[in-house]
C-alpha cells in the first residue's frame, strides 16, 4: 500500500515536472512558432544552477553554496534566461529550420560542457547531494509537500499562458507564428516578440530542470539525455496538442503514463534485451506519435481560437 | 507621399529594379501597371521595407526611409496589401483585424497578465472598429471562422480590412482584384474612392485589371524591365505606342488577356 503511494506521487510529481516543460515549449512553439530543439540545454542551465547553489560544499565541483533550495528556483530562472537572449538574439532573425539546428547545438554545447568540465559540476559523476524542499518532513510527507509545490507552480504557470493565449501579446505572437511577413506589415516588431516568447519559454525549461534535479536529489549527464529532455517534451506536446495549454498538460499525463508504463514492462524482459530497453521504449514512443497523429492530426486537443475577453 | 529615387535591386544576375524614379502625389490614387517581371512587386517590397535595395533612396513623407523595417514603416504610416494574400490562417477574421493597431497596451505581457481595466477599455474599443471594418467590407457573416479556411477572395478582403483598422497615410494595393468577383471588385473600388476621398488616404495600387485602373487611377505609372516607361492619365497610357509595345499588347481590348497575370 504504502509503495503504491509511493508510485502514485513519483508519478503525479513526474507529469507535473514535465507539464512544466510542455508549457514552456508550447510558448515556444505553440505562441509563436519556434522550433527550439535545444530544450535539454535550458534544463540543463536550470539544474545545474540548482545543483551548484543548493548543493553543501563539495571539493568536487563549484560551490556547493548550501542556499535553501526555493531561493534557486528564481536564480536558476534567471541563469537560463540570460543564456537564453543571446542565442535568441543571433538565431531569431534566421528563417525558423535554422534556429532548430542551431538550438540542438547549443544544448549539446551546454551539455558537454558541464559534462567534461570537471571542476564546476563533478564531469560524468554529476552531483548526487542536491537537497529537495520539505524533505524533513519525511515520506511521505514530504514527497506529498513536494508534488504540493510542482501542482501551486504548474497552476500559476497555467493561468498565466492562458490570460496571455487570450492576450493581444498572444494575438500578435500568434500573427507572427501564422505569418511572419504580414505581421511585419501590420508593424509588430517579429523579433522582439519572438525574442521574448524564446526567452520566457526557456525561462520556465529552466525551472523545470530546476525541479527535476531537486526531486531526484542529483544531477549528471544522464539527466540530460536530449531523449529524456528534448525528445519526450516534443512527443508530449504534438499529442497533446500544440496552441492549447491543457492539450500541453494533457500529452505531458498521457506520454508519462505510458513511457513509465513500458518500464514495468521492459524491466520484464530477457537479459539480453534489458540493455536495449531504452532504445525499445523510444521506439514505443515513436509508434505510439503516429498511431496518435493518424487519428488526431492535431493532437488531441486541437488548437482553438482564444474566447473572447468582453 | 513616397518617393524613390533611382532604385536598384538585382537577384542573382537579374536586375528586377533597375534605375527606377518615382513618386505618389499626397492624396492621390497612383496606378501602377507592367507586364509580368517589370519589377512592381519587387518595388512595392523594397517601399515597404522587405527588401533592402541595393542602390537608390525611399522616402516617406518627406523623410528618408530607406532600409526601415517593416514594422516601422507601419508605424510612419504605411499599409500594404499582398499579391498573394497573406492572412493569419489559424486565427479568426475578427482576430486578423483586432491584431493590426500597433503598440496595443496588451502586447506588453504585463499588462496582458494583468488586465487593467485601460488595456481591456482599449481591446474593446479595437473589437468595435473592426467589426465596423468587417461590416463595410460586408464579411461580417465570417467573423469568427478562421482565415485559412476563407476563399481566396475573401482572403483578400480580409487583407484591405486590415489596411483599414488602422489610419495609415499611405496603402499600398498589390493586385487587390485578382481573385475577387465583379461585383465584389466593384464595392471595393468604391471603397478605395470613399477612403481617398473622405479620409484622405493615398493609394498607390498595382492591378492588372485595366478598368479598375481606369476607374480609380490618376496618374498611372508604367513599369517595363525595372524602370519607368512613362506617367500619365490613362488615356495618355492607352495611347503611347511603347506601352502597347510592351504591355498591353496589339488590340485595342488588351487588358482581357492580362487579367489574371501575375506580376
Amino acid at each position: 500500500m504504502f509503495g503504491l503511494l509511493m508510485y502514485g506521487l513519483t508519478l503525479l510529481t513526474m507529469i507535473g515536472i514535465y507539464g512544466v516543460l510542455t508549457l514552456a515549449l508550447n510558448l515556444q512553439w505553440g505562441f509563436a512558432g519556434l522550433f527550439n530543439a535545444g530544450i535539454a540545454g535550458f534544463f540543463a542551465v536550470g539544474a545545474y544552477t540548482t545543483a551548484i547553489l543548493t548543493a553543501p560544499e563539495s571539493a568536487n565541483h563549484l560551490g556547493g553554496f548550501g542556499w535553501p533550495p526555493l531561493a534557486a528556483l528564481p536564480v536558476a530562472m534567471l541563469l537560463s534566461g540570460l543564456i537564453a537572449w543571446p542565442i535568441g538574439r543571433i538565431c531569431l532573425g534566421l528563417k525558423g529550420d535554422y534556429l532548430a539546428m542551431a538550438s540542438i547545438g547549443i544544448a549539446e554545447i551546454i551539455r558537454l560542457v558541464f559534462k567534461n568540465e570537471t571542476w564546476l559540476a563533478n564531469g560524468t559523476m554529476g552531483i548526487s547531494t542536491v537537497p529537495r524542499p520539505f524533505e524533513s518532513l519525511g515520506q511521505p510527507w514530504g514527497n506529498a509537500a513536494f508534488l504540493l509545490l510542482v501542482v501551486l507552480i504548474l497552476v500559476v504557470l497555467y493561468l498565466a499562458a492562458e490570460r496571455a493565449w487570450a492576450s493581444p501579446w498572444g494575438r500578435a505572437m500568434r500573427a507572427i507564428r501564422d505569418n511572419e511577413l504580414a505581421a511585419a506589415a501590420i508593424g509588430k516588431d517579429v523579433v522582439r516578440f519572438r525574442l521574448e516568447a524564446f526567452v520566457i519559454g526557456s525561462m520556465v525549461m529552466g525551472l523545470g530542470g530546476a525541479l527535476s534535479a531537486m526531486y531526484f536529489k542529483f544531477i549528471g549527464a544522464s539527466a540530460t539525455e536530449p531523449l529524456l529532455t528534448t525528445f519526450l517534451v516534443w512527443v508530449m506536446l504534438i499529442i497533446g496538442g500544440s496552441g492549447n495549454n491543457r492539450g500541453a498538460l494533457l500529452g505531458a499525463l498521457v506520454v508519462w503514463l505510458i513511457w513509465s508504463g513500458t518500464e514495468l514492462f521492459t524491466n520484464r524482459l530477457p537479459a539480453e534485451w534489458i540493455t536495449r530497453s531504452s532504445y525499445l521504449r523510444a521506439l514505443l514512443i515513436g509508434v505510439l506519435l503516429i498511431v496518435v497523429l493518424q487519428r488526431f492530426a492535431r493532437g488531441i486537443l486541437p488548437e482553438r481560437p482564444p474566447r473572447r475577453i468582453d | 507621399m513616397i518617393k524613390v529615387e533611382n532604385l536598384v535591386k538585382r537577384f542573382g544576375g537579374i536586375r528586377a529594379v533597375d534605375g527606377c524614379s518615382l513618386a505618389v502625389a499626397k492624396g492621390s490614387v497612383t496606378g501602377l501597371i507592367g507586364p509580368n517581371g517589370a519589377g512592381k512587386s519587387t518595388l512595392f517590397n523594397i517601399i515597404a521595407g522587405l527588401l533592402a535595395p541595393d542602390q537608390g533612396t525611399v522616402w516617406l513623407d518627406g523623410e528618408d526611409v530607406t532600409g526601415w523595417p517593416a514594422h516601422r514603416l507601419f508605424r510612419k504610416g504605411l499599409a500594404r496589401t499582398f499579391q498573394i494574400a497573406h492572412e493569419f490562417g489559424r486565427m479568426t477574421v475578427l482576430e486578423n483585424l483586432m491584431a493590426v493597431p500597433a503598440r496595443q497596451s496588451g502586447e506588453r505581457l504585463v499588462n496582458a497578465w494583468l488586465r487593467w481595466p485601460a488595456v481591456r477599455r482599449e481591446e474593446k474599443g479595437i473589437r468595435l472598429r473592426a467589426e465596423e471594418v468587417l461590416a463595410q467590407l460586408r464579411i461580417d457573416h465570417v467573423k469568427h471562422e478562421l482565415a485559412g479556411n476563407l476563399s481566396g477572395g475573401q482572403k483578400k478582403l480580409v487583407e484591405l480590412a486590415r489596411t483599414m483598422m488602422w489610419q495609415p497615410k499611405v496603402v499600398l494595393l498589390d493586385e487587390i482584384g485578382a481573385g475577387v468577383n465583379r461585383t465584389l471588385l466593384a464595392e471595393i473600388a468604391g471603397e478605395i474612392e470613399r477612403l481617398n476621398r473622405d479620409h484622405g488616404y493615398t493609394f498607390f495600387v498595382i492591378e492588372h485589371d485595366m478598368d479598375l485602373i481606369a476607374r480609380l487611377c490618376h496618374p498611372v505609372i508604367v513599369m517595363a524591365e525595372g524602370r519607368v516607361l512613362m506617367q500619365g492619365s490613362m488615356a495618355d497610357v492607352r495611347g503611347d505606342q511603347a506601352v502597347i509595345e510592351a504591355y498591353l499588347g496589339g488590340g485595342k481590348s488588351g487588358h482581357d488577356g492580362v487579367r489574371r497575370g501575375a506580376a
